[in-house]
C-alpha cells in the first residue's frame, strides 16, 4: 500500500483497497441484516379482520372488547379504541410474556405472532377514543374523592394526579400513557390492584407500582368510579 | 523550630514593619469571644430551661372518614406560640405547618381573588398569558398548586418576605420575589404590583399561609439542600440518568409533550423553557428540585450523585439567555 501511494500509482489514495473492502463489507452486513428481519408493516385491515372475525387460533377481539373496541362496562372488559398504538402492542407482548398475568389474555396473546400483534394494535389505535357522553354522572362523596385524586392527587402521600401523566381529562398522552377516561371502573380497579400485588409489572420505571402501593382500596374504588365517566368540573347531579 | 518559636518570630517581624501592632489582633479576638460569650451563655441556659424549642412530629392526617385527604378545616401549626428562645434562632428553627384545604377557601370577593391566584399559578399560560415568554406554568416547579413541601411551596415563602436577596442586592418585597419568577423562570415580564394578577397571586399565597408564624422558616420551604456529590457533577453520566429516568415523560430531546397546545410534560431546555437567569438554571437548585421531586411521584429515589449529574446534563443545553446579560451587552 505504502509503495502504491508514494509512487502515485493509485488513482486516489483515499480509496485504498482496504477502504473499498470495508465499504463492501458494510453493504453486505446491512443487506443481510435487512433481509433477516423484514420490517413488519402493520396492516390496519388485517387488524380489523382479526378484531371482527378472529383467526383459527384466536377468537375475535370484539367478542369481549365490543364491536368498536369500546369495552364492556358490566363485565369490566377494557376499552381499546383510541389507545396509543405503542401502548397496545406493549400490552399484548406483556400478556404473552407474563408481565401481565391474565388467564384470558395469556393464551390469546401467546397465539398471535409479532405481525398480528402490530396489526391489531394499529387497528384499535385508529378508532376514535372516548368522548364525554350526555349522561351526567351522579354526584357522590366517592365520585368527588375520585375527581380530587384524578385532578390533584394526594401529595400528602406523594400520589400525583392521574391527569398529571395521563393528560387533561385522562385522554392519554401517547406513546406511553394510555387514556383512562371511559374505562370500565371494574377494569381500572383490577389494574390498580394488580400493580399493588405485582400481578402487572410492565409499567415503565415502576411508576404505577409506586402509585398503587401508596393508595387504599377505597381510593381505588373512588378513582375507578370517577374515571368511568369523568366530568372535569365535578358537577354531577 | 517549634510552633511557639515560629509565632514569636512572626510577631517580632510584624512589630518591625510597624504597619500595625499584632497585639491588636489578639485583643480583637479576645474581645469578640468575650462579647459572644456574654450573649451566648445565658441564651443557652434560657433555651435549656424552656420547653423543647424544636417542634415534634406532625400528627398523621386522619386516615379514615375522608379517605386520607387532608381535613378541610383549619390549617395546623404544631408549634404552639414559638417561645422567645425559638425566635432568637429563627433562621434555623423549622416549624411544621400545613396549609388549609381548598374546600376552606372563602366564598366572598377575597375568595375570588384567591381562586384567581390559584388559576394563574396552575395555568399561567391561560390566566397570565401576556406575562409569560415560554411554555411553563408556575406549578411545574412548585408542585401541587404551590402546596407541596420541598418544592418551594407558597405558604412557606409568603411568611419570609420582605427579605434581602443576594441576587439583586436589596431588600425584596413578596411581589418582587414573584416578579423574579415571571422574569426568569417564565422568561416573561412581571405584572405590575397593583395589577389584578399580582394581587391574586399574593392573595392565594397569603391564604395558603393562614395561621403560619411570620418570619420563621417553615419546614418544607424551598428545595432541600443536597449534600455535595461524592464526585463532581458530570453531564455524560447525567445523560444516562436522563435516558433511564426522565426521557419517558420529558421526551428524548427534553422538549416535553404537549396535548392540544398545553404541555403535560414541560420542556427542560430550549426556547420554551426557563431562561439562563432562572434559579433552576443553577445546578444546585436544579439538583435539589430534581432529587426531592422527580421522577414525578417518585421523589427521593435518585441518589444525590444522580440528581447532580442529571441537573448538570439538563443545564448543559441551550435555553433563552439571562435578560440581565442581554441588556448590558
Ligand atoms: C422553572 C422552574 C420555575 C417556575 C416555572 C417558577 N418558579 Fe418560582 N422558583 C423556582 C426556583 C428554582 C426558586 C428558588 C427556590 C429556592 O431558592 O429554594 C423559586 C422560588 C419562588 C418563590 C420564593 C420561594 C421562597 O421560599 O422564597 C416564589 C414565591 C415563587 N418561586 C413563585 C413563582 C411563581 C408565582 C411562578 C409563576 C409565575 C413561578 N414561581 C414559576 C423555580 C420556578
Ligand atoms: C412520570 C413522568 C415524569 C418523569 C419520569 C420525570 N418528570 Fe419531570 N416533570 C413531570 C411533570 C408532570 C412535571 C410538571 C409538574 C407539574 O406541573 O405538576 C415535571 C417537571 C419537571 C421540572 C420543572 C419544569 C421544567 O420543565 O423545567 C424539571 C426540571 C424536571 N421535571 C426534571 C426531571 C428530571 C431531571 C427527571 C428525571 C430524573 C424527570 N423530570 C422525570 C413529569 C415527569
Amino acid at each position: 500500500m505504502r509503495t502504491c501511494r508514494s509512487l502515485r500509482l493509485c488513482a486516489s489514495p483515499a480509496t485504498s483497497w482496504a477502504d473499498s473492502l470495508r465499504i463492501l463489507a458494510t453493504i453486505v452486513v446491512i443487506a443481510w441484516a435487512t433481509m433477516r428481519a423484514p420490517p413488519v408493516h402493520a396492516d390496519r385491515l388485517a387488524g380489523a379482520a382479526l378484531a371482527q372475525k378472529g383467526s383459527k387460533a384466536v377468537p375475535a377481539c370484539m367478542v369481549c372488547h365490543g364491536a368498536n373496541g369500546e369495552g364492556q362496562t358490566a363485565s369490566g372488559f377494557p376499552r381499546l379504541a383510541g389507545q396509543p398504538e405503542a401502548y397496545l402492542l406493549k400490552q399484548l407482548q406483556a400478556f404473552a410474556g407474563g408481565q401481565r398475568k391474565n388467564p384470558q389474555m395469556a393464551p390469546i396473546a401467546g397465539a398471535l405472532d409479532a405481525r398480528q400483534m402490530r396489526d391489531a394494535a394499529e387497528y384499535y389505535a385508529s378508532l376514535p377514543g372516548w368522548q364525554p357522553h350526555g349522561q351526567t354522572p351522579s354526584a357522590s362523596p366517592q365520585y368527588e374523592l375520585g375527581r380530587r385524586l384524578s385532578t390533584a392527587g394526594n401529595w400528602s402521600k406523594e400520589v400525583p394526579a392521574c391527569f398529571a401523566c395521563h393528560g387533561p381529562g385522562g385522554a392519554g398522552v401517547p406513546p406511553h400513557f394510555p387514556a383512562l377516561a371511559g374505562q370500565p371502573s371494574a377494569y381500572t380497579r383490577r389494574q390498580m390492584k394488580a400493580w399493588q400485588t405485582a400481578g402487572r409489572t410492565n409499567d415503565p420505571q415502576g411508576l404505577m407500582k409506586s402509585v398503587a402501593e401508596k393508595m387504599t382500596d377505597a381510593e381505588f374504588d373512588a378513582v375507578s368510579l370517577y374515571l368511568e365517566n369523568p366530568s372535569l368540573d365535578g358537577k354531577g347531579k | 523550630m517549634n510552633m511557639s518559636h515560629r509565632l514569636k518570630h512572626w510577631f517580632e517581624s510584624q512589630k518591625q514593619t510597624r504597619k500595625f501592632h499584632p497585639t491588636w489582633i489578639a485583643l480583637g479576638v479576645v474581645a469578640t469571644l468575650a462579647v459572644a460569650g456574654i450573649i451566648w451563655i445565658p441564651a443557652e441556659l434560657v433555651s435549656k430551661a424552656e420547653a423543647p424549642p424544636v417542634p415534634t412530629a406532625h400528627p398523621p392526617p386522619p386516615a379514615t372518614g375522608n379517605k386520607g385527604m387532608r381535613p378541610a378545616d383549619m390549617p395546623t401549626v404544631i408549634e404552639q406560640t414559638p417561645s422567645p428562645a425559638t425566635l432568637r434562632g429563627a433562621k434555623t428553627i423549622r416549624v411544621d405547618f400545613s396549609p388549609p384545604a381548598d374546600d376552606a377557601m372563602p366564598t366572598d370577593e377575597f375568595g375570588d381573588a384567591v381562586r384567581f391566584g390559584k388559576s394563574i399559578f396552575t395555568d399561567t399560560q391561560t390566566y397570565a398569558r401576556g406575562y409569560v415568554g415560554n411554555k411553563l406554568n408556575c406549578v411545574n416547579c412548585h408542585l401541587d398548586a404551590g402546596r407541596k413541601p420541598d418544592s418551594a411551596p407558597l405558604w412557606a415563602a409568603y411568611v419570609m418576605y420582605p427579605a434581602y436577596r443576594d441576587k439583586n442586592k436589596h431588600v425584596n418585597s413578596y411581589e418582587e420575589r414573584l416578579a423574579g419568577c415571571f422574569r426568569f423562570s417564565m422568561n416573561g415580564k412581571a405584572p405590575a404590583p397593583d395589577s389584578k394578577e399580582m394581587i391574586a397571586l399574593i392573595s392565594y399565597s397569603y391564604w395558603l399561609a393562614r395561621g403560619a408564624p411570620t418570619g420563621i422558616e417553615l419546614k418544607g420551604r424551598g428545595y432541600p439542600k443536597l449534600p455535595d456529590p461524592p464526585q463532581p457533577p458530570d453531564a455524560a453520566r447525567g445523560k444516562r440518568v436522563f435516558e433511564a429516568n426522565c426521557a419517558l415523560c420529558h421526551g428524548a430531546d427534553g422538549q416535553g409533550t404537549a396535548m392540544n397546545g398545553r404541555y403535560v410534560f414541560p420542556p427542560l431546555w430550549g426556547n420554551h423553557s426557563f431562561n439562563g437567569g432562572a434559579g433552576m438554571s443553577q445546578i444546585k437548585n436544579a439538583a435539589a428540585f430534581i432529587h426531592a421531586n422527580m421522577p414525578l411521584g417518585k421523589g427521593n429515589t435518585l441518589s444525590a450523585q444522580e440528581a447532580w449529574d442529571v441537573a448538570q446534563f439538563m443545564n448543559s443545553h441551550p435555553r433563552p439567555p439571562d435578560p440581565r446579560l442581554a441588556k448590558s451587552s
